[in-house]
């Protein structure tokens, strides 16, 4: 079921948890609403559900219209980020909890429901579970029973807040690929919140990236990372360093450091964003960039090198953090303590009075 | 497990160990045990036969029952209210809330006097509702209505404040997630809240009933100690000790001693069970990991 979010809007006392913001959820679509804590991206998720109300604004699952509706008739699943699972009841119980408190004209007969919790259960692929009571699964089992337990009465919308949150990274992967598989299976719509940029850009059709309760961006997860269109974005997905340039004599300057303008950025002043892995390292400045750096930690991850670095003589509020490839890393022999010059391949350009960037590339 | 082995902690000399545990154990013993004991040893004095036969005295039984009927009436209204008032306090947000959980404390902050003298100015004959409920007929004041009242009063707060931190600490999302699954507001109550509540609740029930029948301070001001009609039985312990029958009222007295040893007991069973249950999970947690 499609899902229409025009204007809504909410505070908490003084605090203005979500600015008016629309957006417009397609039939069968997963979306990821991503932000910092505070972002308003759980108060939207509760406001969909009907567990919290809008201060203005309309909701519309299909053709209906459901922002007056109590939660209870809406008919939502929704996935707790704790799972919420009902603790004096065994694991069977608890998925069967939506059919049985279905009025009795709606409710089906007390086998049917043991059949479709059995075959909920094999779907989660913890039938052997059926008897146990929630203190005594692992968080994975937690999730997935209460996964089982939303999808009882069959919702066209699932809500699902942090739900990967308490889990440990191999779980976690493992869940989310389980979790975009019956997505697919059953073709439901899906809404989720989290914080983690790389469980946005994995599982969902497109990501809203939200800050101070307003929406900072709505792509699908390719165009998101190519072309993030605020330093909010940028700032939020990660892996990036910022320059801060003053432009002078066809050149941005901070302290000692320096860096090429190529010919499509405006000759102004303004900040750089370059990802980590758009760099070379090397002993000595070049022609594009100098650059001068301290390496202060050297950590192998996976297929890459992770740089730390600090500036000599020069400004930037981070750390620097810049990621090579081992056979780059491993024909230079770099050390911690070491003085390197680094130069960027790629990256974009916030003029000081611009809202939006403009993409770079420097030809060596 | 290695730890029993080394409770004393570094620095605590087995001087003021034996001291404190000594000390404690003899206050308790002539504080506590002593005088439960010489209640049974007083109501006994006159032999067996006459402490059963001033126990089935008109007056005595009359007494009995009376507190029977005063703790039956009780308990049932303070659970609702108590349910009520930790449902609203835990469960919403409103001005005022902070303030009502201040005021539920008034019972226990108040002397029982004071909350018995408070109602009889109201309700009383003279009184500002009393009087109009004097002119209907209704008289609530030296009758049971009065002293079910007062009792209702003074053991108010048991059940919500048992329940009011353990609802805090449970929160709010279990019952959200049984909202979102079509619960309706009975059925959230009966199948999700009140098996989490369950034992607290009894709990609270037990200080309640406990309570309602040894109260004294608060009733003695509305009962008017009318005897066979308005006596519950601590005040008539009171009334046979003050008539020189030291032996009856004694024997009245060890009746409460065993309501409150019996409460004792059920007291223990419950904390028992909620810590067993507590227990089960965590164990079964383990297995579960290992």
């Amino acid at each position: 079921m499609s899902i229409l979010i025009e204007n809504i809007s909410k505070h908490f006392g003084q605090f203005q948890a979500l600015s008016p913001l629309s957006l417009n959820i397609n039939e069968g679509e997963m979306i990821g609403l991503l932000g910092p804590s505070g972002s308003g991206k759980t108060t939207l998720l509760r406001i969909i559900a009907g567990l919290e109300g809008a201060d203005t604004g309309r909701i519309q699952f299909g053709d209906r219209d459901v922002t007056n509706l109590h939660v209870r008739d809406r008919r939502v699943g929704f996935v707790f980020q704790n799972y919420a699972l009902f603790r004096h009841m065994t694991v069977a119980d608890n998925v069967a909890f939506g059919l049985e408190v279905l009025p009795r004209k709606e409710r089906p007969s007390a086998t049917e429901i043991k059949k479709r919790v059995m075959h909920l259960l094999d779907m989660v692929q913890l039938a052997h579970l059926a008897n146990r009571f929630p203190s005594q699964l692992s968080g994975g089992q937690k999730q997935r029973i209460a996964l089982a337990r939303a999808l009882a009465t069959q919702p066209e919308v699932l809500l699902l807040d942090e739900p990967f949150g308490a889990l440990d990274a191999k779980v976690r992967k493992e869940l989310r690929r389980w979790l975009r598989g019956l997505h697919d299976e059953l073709g439901f719509t899906s809404v989720f919140v989290t914080h983690d940029q790389e469980e946005a850009l994995e599982l969902s059709d497109r990501v809203v990236v939200m800050s101070n309760g307003h929406i900072e961006q709505i792509d699908q997860p390719g165009a998101l990372y190519a072309s993030p269109n605020s330093r909010f974005v940028f700032d939020f997905l990660g892996n990036v360093n910022v320059f801060e340039g003053r432009f002078e004599e066809g050149k941005w300057h901070n302290g000692i450091a320096n860096i090429e303008r190529p010919n499509t950025a405006e000759p102004k002043d303004g900040q750089l964003y370059i990802r980590s892995h758009e760099f070379f390292v090397s002993p000595s400045p070049t022609d594009t960039a100098s650059l001068p750096l301290r390496i202060i930690a050297i950590n192998p991850i996976g297929a890459e090198v992770r740089l730390e670095l600090t500036p000599i003589d020069w400004n930037s509020n981070e750390v620097w953090e810049i990621d090579l490839p081992h056979k780059a890393f491993d024909k230079n022999c770099f050390e911690k303590g070491q003085t390197v010059y680094v130069t960027p391949k790629a990256g974009y350009f916030f003029a000081a009075d611009a809202e939006k960037p403009i993409l770079l590339n420097w030809e060596h | 497990m290695s730890g029993n082995k080394h409770k004393m902690r570094v620095g605590d000399s087995p001087w003021v160990r034996r001291t404190l545990i000594g000390l404690t154990l003899f206050l308790t013993f002539i504080l506590l045990v002593v005088p439960l004991f010489s209640i049974f040893q007083q109501a006994f004095m006159k032999g067996a036969e006459h402490y059963f036969t001033s126990l089935v005295e008109a007056d005595t039984l009359h007494a009995i029952g009376l507190t029977l009927v005063v703790a039956a009436l009780t308990v049932p209204i303070n659970l609702v209210f108590g349910v009520m008032l930790a449902w609203a306090v835990t469960r919403f947000e409103f001005p005022g809330r902070k303030i009502l959980m201040t005021l539920l404390d008034i019972p226990f902050a108040m002397s029982p006097v004071v909350a018995g003298l408070l109602y009889l100015l109201l309700y009383g004959n003279n009184g500002w509702i009393g009087s109009w409920l004097y002119d209907q007929d209704i008289q609530l004041m030296f009758a049971w209505p009065g002293i079910v009242m007062v009792t209702v009063f003074v053991t108010c707060p048991f059940v919500a404040r048992e329940l009011i931190p353990l609802m805090q600490q449970q929160g709010r999302e279990d019952e959200e997630a049984a909202v979102i699954l079509g619960a309706s507001g009975w059925q959230l109550f009966r199948r999700v809240t009140l098996p989490n509540i369950k034992w607290a609740l009894i709990y609270g029930v037990i200080l309640t009933n406990a309570r309602a029948v040894g109260e004294f301070g608060a009733v003695s001001v509305v009962s008017g100690n009318i005897r066979g009609e308005t006596n519950t039985l601590p005040l008539h312990v009171q009334l046979q000790y003050e008539d020189y029958q030291a032996a009856a009222a004694f024997a009245s007295a060890s009746l409460l001693a065993m309501i409150a040893l019996i409460t004792l007991l059920f007291k223990a069973f419950v904390e028992w069970r909620q810590e067993r249950s507590l227990k089960i999970e965590s164990d079964k947690e383990k297995q579960v990991t290992q």
